[in-house]
């Protein structure tokens, strides 16, 4: 059994961000919202402060073992919301056709015409900054390429002489969209989400960035990195390792999602056992 | 429920809406299956035969509709039955097979649960337990090592061992009326025979009828007690399977039996040019006027051009619609 070299280092990549997140309490050498101490401030990173410490003095490597938790929640519950709305409405768009197709076209029209970012940004002023609005900001504004997604592939799906034959068996449709539409269309659908989940992490860090996202002085990637820009020329290490941390994430996801496509194709599968 | 046939099709009208007019694709078609019996629709592409099948099922979809007649199962219409009750009907009591066992089957789903969804939908039977259905299915249909197949993808498996698969599905739930679409057309002719009489043993078996459609008059005879020939659009004989070969009576079948090279032949009669009929089929929207095969028929007279056929009984059973049929 041949394992992609994709799959490995993406899933490796994206399983270490969530070990480190579940585990920083017990990783991290101070916590990272009380330890401030204007004694170590700027300190670069050495043995003691591995990754540097910043302007108050917080340990930089404590707060982004705790910052992977705010950015993995955002990137995976927003990508999930997202995902679920766009193959809802894509799916049965493509599958019913006729004016719910034109509805849900008219409805992707206008989400692609908005840009997303401000259009959460919208709705983060409504609901005010933290971290539930920040899950429905995202969760609410990024569907509408799934959405198309599903769309096009119920379109060419549901002329596939298996939805035809499903048709005549006597399932309904419901059966048929849960049963034969949607596993057809998941190798993308999956791939998307995972590509989906790295930019959700960019546009947390996008929203921290902004003082939209989580409310410091709890640590996010985002919002580590929206401090930091006035040192950057001071003090590189950190926006560094933030930085570093958003980049191998998002890296990590985009690999994982390669490799993804290529096992939920039965294809692939069977001829590897 | 002796006396009412298992389907009753009533001077059927498909229409198809192409955005500006209506047009007749199929038209008077009219025939009857009872309880256990096999019947043929044999035509070219294009004649009408399959979407003939997909209004039996209520899935006819536009531009087609239905435009006129009736159609009973077991004296119910089925075009007053609600969607539900239609769906009831589908895969339970009339099932179907395709022509093409390549793409009929979902490619990401074993084949096991393929079947085994078919107890669950229409049986009510647990997942467990229509698990266990599947194999046999499998087994009756026989392929080999049921138990093992029952996990495999479509793709694993040959054209005919999809094929089989294909039947044990439509057969699951014991329907009373298999309508086989060309289901052999892609296979090669050895597994061809072997599918066909699979089909038939189990059919005859369980008491299920088949509407068998092809454009292969041989296999439809050999398969089929009665036949009925569809030419653009009309039913245009209907006879016993061996009468019609040995004494066909409209020229579009006496065309088609003598299109068809037979064995021995060459030595009986010496080396003779295979009979073709002249002509093409005429295009859907522009049927001839009177009898629509009169511009390729060679005994065409000026009442053929004018005036549409009825249909005439037979002495010896069936119906044909030709005014100077033999």
């Amino acid at each position: 059994m041949k394992l992609r070299a994709n799959l490995v280092i993406g899933g490796s990549l994206f399983a270490l961000a969530i070990i480190v997140g579940l585990l920083a309490p017990w990783l991290a050498h101070t916590d990272p919202v009380m330890d401030a101490n204007l004694m170590n401030a700027e300190e670069p990173p050495s043995w003691t402060w591995w990754f540097g410490t910043d302007g108050q003095g917080r340990d930089i490597y404590s707060r982004v073992l705790y910052g992977a938790r705010v950015s993995l929640t955002v990137g995976i519950v927003s990508q999930l919301i997202n995902s679920v709305i766009g193959v809802a409405l894509g799916l049965s768009a493509g599958y019913f056709g006729g004016w719910w197709d034109d509805v849900v076209n008219a409805l992707t029209n206008l989400m692609l015409a908005i840009p997303s970012l401000i259009f959460a940004l919208a709705i983060m002023a409504v609901l005010g900054p933290g971290l539930t609005s920040l899950l429905i900001a995202l969760g609410l504004t990024n569907w509408s390429f799934t959405c198309r997604l599903a769309r096009a592939s119920a379109l060419s799906l549901r002329n596939q002489g298996y939805v035809q034959a499903a048709t005549v068996l006597g399932y309904g449709d419901l059966r048929i969209m849960v049963t034969q539409l949607l596993p057809n269309m998941l190798g993308p659908i999956v791939v998307i989400g995972t590509l989906g989940m790295g930019s959700a992490v960019l546009s947390e860090a996008a929203l921290s960035f902004l003082g939209l996202g989580v409310r410091p002085p709890f640590p996010s990637w985002g919002s580590m990195l929206s401090e930091a820009r006035d040192q950057i020329t001071t003090a590189p290490w950190l926006s560094l390792f933030p930085g570093l941390a958003i980049f191998l994430t998002v890296l990590g996801l985009n690999l994982l999602g390669d490799g993804l496509r290529d096992i939920l194709d039965p294809h692939s599968r069977s001829r590897r056992t | 429920m002796t006396g009412v046939p298992l389907i009753e099709v009533e001077n059927l009208r498909i229409d198809l809406d192409d955005g500006s007019r209506r047009v007749a694709a199929a038209e008077g078609v009219s025939f009857r299956i009872s309880r256990g019996e096999t019947f043929g629709l044999v035509g070219e592409s294009g004649c009408g035969k399959s979407i003939t099948a997909l209004a039996l099922i209520g899935l006819l979809r536009s531009p087609l509709s239905i435009g006129g007649g009736v159609i009973r199962f077991e004296g119910r219409e089925i075009q007053r039955l609600s969607a539900a009750g239609q769906r009831e009907l589908r895969g339970n009591r009339i099932a179907m097979i395709f022509q093409e066992p390549m793409t009929a089957l979902n490619p990401v789903s074993p084949v096991g649960r393929q079947i085994a969804e078919m107890f669950v939908l229409h049986k009510g039977k647990s997942w467990r337990e229509a698990n266990q259905l599947a194999v046999e299915s499998l087994a009756s249909v026989r392929v080999p090592a049921p138990e093992r197949r029952v996990n495999d993808y479509p793709h694993q498996l040959s054209g005919g061992m999809r094929q089989r698969v294909m039947i044990a599905i439509a057969l699951a739930c014991g329907p009373d009326l298999l309508i086989a679409d060309e289901p052999t057309t892609a296979l090669d002719v050895t597994v061809q025979a072997e599918i066909i009489e699979l089909m038939r043993n189990l059919c005859a078996e369980r008491g299920t009828a088949i509407l068998m459609i092809s454009h292969d008059l041989g296999l439809v005879a050999n398969v089929c007690r009665r036949v009925a020939v569809m030419y653009a659009g009309r039913i245009v004989e209907e006879r016993g399977s061996a009468d019609i070969f040995r004494a066909p009576s409209h020229p579009y079948t006496q065309g088609l039996v003598d299109s068809l090279p037979r064995l021995g032949s060459r030595a009986a009669l010496g080396r003779v040019r295979l009979k073709e009929i002249a002509g093409v089929v005429p295009a859907i929207t522009g049927f001839p006027d009177g009898c629509r095969f009169n511009p390729r028929c060679a005994q065409a007279t000026d009442i053929c051009r004018t005036a549409a056929p009825e249909t005439d009984l037979l002495e010896a059973g069936g119906f044909v619609r030709c005014h100077h049929h033999a």
